[in-house]
């Protein structure tokens, strides 16, 4: 795995945030599929301000995925998304390297705040 | 057994900061991430004694150091493996270093410079930096060398960069490059031989140090050097 280093300032922004009290959510590249720009692993977070750091692509999908986070934080689930030429999107938002890539994107809870698993 | 953090739904505050602390106390570490239910374990290197498909995942994970997605009972689970931190040690703080440093800490690796003599070491020609004033020697057996640690030696000075050079062919570091010419270079190596370091470990060593770019500025050596580092770094991950 690649940039393993940068995500962990990331993932130390995520935190910050998080004791700041604000909503967050963490979305990781966890496959990729032909030229996709970042590696498995690479990390994108983002807050309820939709302040963000990190990267899942080259900045091709970093819009939508920023929109899904802000979901995610909304509704408290985890979300799978897929992005590359293939995808429907692909016109709209979609990797130009023709590349394919899946983010998960998760909120970050206290055990407390944590919702009941549907 | 994998210590098991949370049993629910999503991401909890308590598995972030034991993936931040295992960095700092630059520990290896695989998060272990289920796609259906979101449950997510936390593995440490001596911990991934877990038996069945999940175990042979994670102890795949550590050994090969690739995040990926395995699928087993129909079921997928995200593996992540965050390795130890990268360290550089440099030892010289000559001029090459004040841009190489900052350049290599921007790269993702954690810094020490390594040079007894005070006044080039100092606060105000390298704010910030973690500086060690001691024999290069010295200094090396105390930090630590692994297999995710860079060595470099950049002051002309055989009494400085060859006890250092000495300490890391004994070690795995995965870079060691050393400033000078190759005429330096050659006259180096046969003081290293006579010291009793073997041909096969003087062929590890990286001089003149850093990519042929053409380099003359100090600056643009360090660009060399940080571009040599990455390539010993990534081409043995990826072989």
């Amino acid at each position: 795995m690649l940039n393993k280093d940068e995500e962990h300032s990331a993932l130390e922004t995520a935190l910050g945030w998080y004791e700041q009290g604000l909503n967050v959510a963490i979305a990781t590249v966890i496959s990729t599929w032909g030229s996709s720009p970042r590696p498995t692993g690479s990390q994108l977070v983002v807050n309820e301000e939709r302040q963000f750091e990190g990267s899942v692509s080259g900045g091709c999908v970093e819009t939508a995925v920023i929109e899904e986070a802000m979901d995610v934080m909304d509704t408290g689930l985890p979300r799978l998304l897929s992005y590359g030429v293939s995808n429907e999107q692909a016109w709209e938002v979609g990797l130009a390297c023709g590349g394919q890539i899946e983010v998960y994107v998760e909120p970050l809870w206290d055990e407390k705040s944590a919702p009941e698993q549907s | 057994m994998g210590r098991k953090i949370g049993p629910r739904a999503v991401v909890k505050a308590s598995t972030l900061k034991t993936l931040i602390q295992a960095k700092e106390q630059g520990q290896a570490i695989v998060l272990a991430t289920s796609l259906e239910n979101h449950s997510q374990l936390v593995f440490f290197p001596e911990a991934a004694e877990t038996d069945g498909p999940l175990g042979v995942a994670v102890r795949d994970g550590f050994r090969t150091d690739r995040s990926r997605v395995v699928e087993f009972e129909g079921k997928r689970h995200f593996i992540q493996v965050i390795n130890q931190p990268l360290k550089l040690l440099v030892v010289g703080a000559v001029h090459i270093a004040q841009t190489l440093i900052p350049m290599a800490q921007s790269c993702g690796y954690a810094v020490t410079l390594i040079d007894p003599r005070k006044a080039f070491a100092s606060n105000d020609r390298f704010p910030g930096v973690a500086v060690r004033n001691e024999w290069p020697d010295k200094a090396l057996a105390a930090l630590g060398l692994n297999s995710r640690t860079a060595m470099v030696t950049l002051t002309h000075d055989p009494k400085l960069d060859e006890p250092a050079l000495i300490k890391a062919l004994d070690s795995d570091v995965f870079y060691i490059g050393a400033l000078g010419s190759r005429r330096t270079h050659h006259g180096r190596c046969e003081r290293l031989s006579e010291a009793g370091v073997s041909e096969e470990k003087l062929e590890r060593i990286h001089a003149p140090i850093g990519l042929d770019i053409g380099a003359t500025s100090p600056a643009e050596i360090a660009v060399s050097i940080m571009g040599e580092i990455t390539s010993a770094l990534r081409k043995r991950v990826n072989r």
